[in-house]
């Protein structure tokens, strides 16, 4: 494979006394969607931050591949109702590009009608395709998106999931994709990595649903093979991710180990409960 | 009449263009307790002037931008909230410059002249000096404007795109902190920031860029300036609170010039 885009190894962050990330390693490449998966407060955006370069690692090391330029999706921004900005000049900002390049990478991405629109008025979903038409112009090499489907209904996000695919396929970009919804990341993703504080366990969407660590990460979360679960999720796992991580930890993992998989889940032979007191 | 009328009157233009855009991105990034600690500073810089006999204007300008920078490192640290610190670090350079001030019997200082401005005593040396800073602060506005803007959009953003955030932060600051020295003479501490953002809310109904509202911002400061040295030499009231009045005045005639506006289009 070619030269990652971004390498971290034994990367660690904390915030005072408290540890956040603890020794992840962690490589993204072009032409692949990684998703990042794990529950409220797993260190997802900061780890996601320090890919970004806005947080030092506080050990370990970070390797940028030289002239990487990213793109960066944060879920909207709120942008102050005081400053009079259209979504054409918000594009000029990262690109002063022609016009008329504006114009095609807002009709890409499919909101060409925008253009002239106060930013102020966009909607979560619409944000996202700004900030994926801003990425585009600037032709970034790495695309970072967090929870990009927080407040975007079923079918905007399976819309803009597939629209990240043929990104990456046209534009042949790197995606890093932060989120607490697991059906639906799994079906439009190549690699996943399940974060809680360090990395439980990875591989690609098969490989990691069938891993003991992901269901003791999840326990409580109703889990069907992921490219099947796509109409049929509901909404109600935010709470379940807090309330029953504890759970039966120890009845899933026995249950799960005979289901235990090819792939790596060296890292998490080790009780998760710890984390959640 | 015109002798007597021009230094205040070009002194106070080139207040209110250069407040026009700064005052802009005071009302966008929320800053105007910074204006006011800045403008606090620059009490306390005239009160050093005094102490130790130098000229005001370079006292008053390096006080404010060693204050500026003192505000951008301490806004880095992240263990008190920022309006907080402002109101400690704002009052006690106000409570500094008062005492400093009243510490010296012989001298024979006005103070209500510093705290609402003194238009009428400028002199052409002054408007000199203000027009070159004015020119100087609308240069530097206008290299440094996307990144300007971009960390007024989003910071994070702006950092991730490679656009240097405390070297931005710090030369909005040092420009502000130069603009407010510089306008300690016309409107004076206590009413400096509503040059600031009076002008820049009355425009912000009436623009759909952030160029047209600095632009407008500037045109208003203008009209406010005008207007303040107009009634105060009919009515004989002070040049400074004149100035705002009439900004403020132009803030609700705002309101229905935008919906008129809105109207058109």
């Amino acid at each position: 494979m070619s030269e990652p885009l971004v390498a971290l190894s034994k990367v660690s962050l904390r915030f005072g006394d408290v540890s956040v990330l603890k020794e992840i390693d962690l490589t993204l490449h072009s032409r692949r969607i990684t998703t990042l998966i794990g529950p409220n407060g797993a260190g997802k955006t900061s780890l996601a931050k320090v890919v970004l370069g806005l947080h030092k690692p506080s050990s370990g090391t970070l390797n940028r591949r030289a002239g990487l330029k990213v793109g960066y999706m944060p879920q909207r921004l709120r942008i102050d109702d005081s400053l009079p900005l259209t979504v054409d000049r918000f594009l000029w900002l990262a690109e002063p590009a022609h016009k008329d390049e504006r114009r095609a990478a807002l009709a890409r991405v499919g909101v060409a009608a925008l253009q002239h629109q106060p930013v102020q008025q966009l909607s979560g979903g619409e944000w996202q395709r700004v900030l994926l038409a801003r990425a585009l112009l600037r032709k970034a090499d790495l695309l970072v998106l967090d929870e990009p489907a927080q407040g975007v209904d079923v079918i905007g996000q399976n819309a803009l999931y597939g629209l990240l695919a043929d990104v990456r396929d046209e534009f042949g970009c790197g995606i890093l994709l932060i989120s607490h919804d697991l059906h639906l990341v799994m079906a439009a993703t190549d690699d996943v990595i399940c974060l809680q504080h360090h990395v439980c366990c990875s591989g690609t969407p098969e490989a990691v649903s069938r891993d003991p660590a992901f269901h003791d990460l999840f326990a409580g979360t109703q889990l069907t093979t992921p490219n099947m679960a796509l109409y049929t999720h509901d909404h109600d796992h935010a709470h379940d991710l807090h309330g029953n991580v504890n759970g039966d930890a120890e009845g899933d993992r026995a249950n799960s180990v005979a289901k235990h998989d090819d792939h790596d889940h060296s890292q998490c032979d080790h009780s998760h409960g710890t984390h959640h007191d | 009449m015109i002798e007597l009328l021009l230094p205040p009157l070009l002194a106070g233009l080139a207040v209110a263009i250069v407040a026009g855009p700064m005052g802009a991105f005071v009302v966008w990034r929320r800053m105007a307790f910074f204006g006011d600690t800045l403008a606090h500073g620059a009490l306390l810089g005239a009160a050093f002037a005094l102490a130790a006999e130098v000229s005001l204007y370079p006292a008053v300008v390096l006080v404010c931008l060693l204050l500026a920078l003192l505000l951008v490192a301490l806004q880095q640290q992240r263990k008190l909230a920022s309006d907080t610190l402002l109101g400690i670090v704002s009052h006690t350079t106000l409570a500094l410059g008062i005492i400093a001030i009243s510490l010296q019997p012989d001298v024979r200082i006005d103070l209500f002249a510093f705290l609402f401005g003194d238009l009428l005593s400028v002199s052409m040396q002054d408007v000199l000096w203000l027009w070159l800073g004015a020119a100087g602060i609308l240069a530097l506005m206008v290299w440094g404007w996307r990144s300007l803007l971009s960390i007024t959009v989003d910071e994070d953003l702006a950092q991730v795109e490679g656009i240097p955030l405390v070297a931005t932060r710090t030369l909005l600051m040092l420009l502000l902190a130069v603009l407010i020295a510089g306008a300690i003479r016309t409107v004076g501490v206590l009413l400096i920031t509503s040059l600031l953002v009076m002008p820049a809310a009355s425009a912000r109904r009436l623009s759909k860029t952030p160029e047209s509202m600095a632009i407008l911002a500037s045109l208003f400061g203008v009209v406010a300036v005008l207007g303040g040295l107009t009634l105060s030499w009919y009515a004989d009231t002070p040049v400074g609170p004149s100035v705002v009045v009439v900004a403020a005045l132009l803030f609700v005639a705002s309101f229905p010039m935008s919906a008129q506006q809105a109207r058109r289009s």
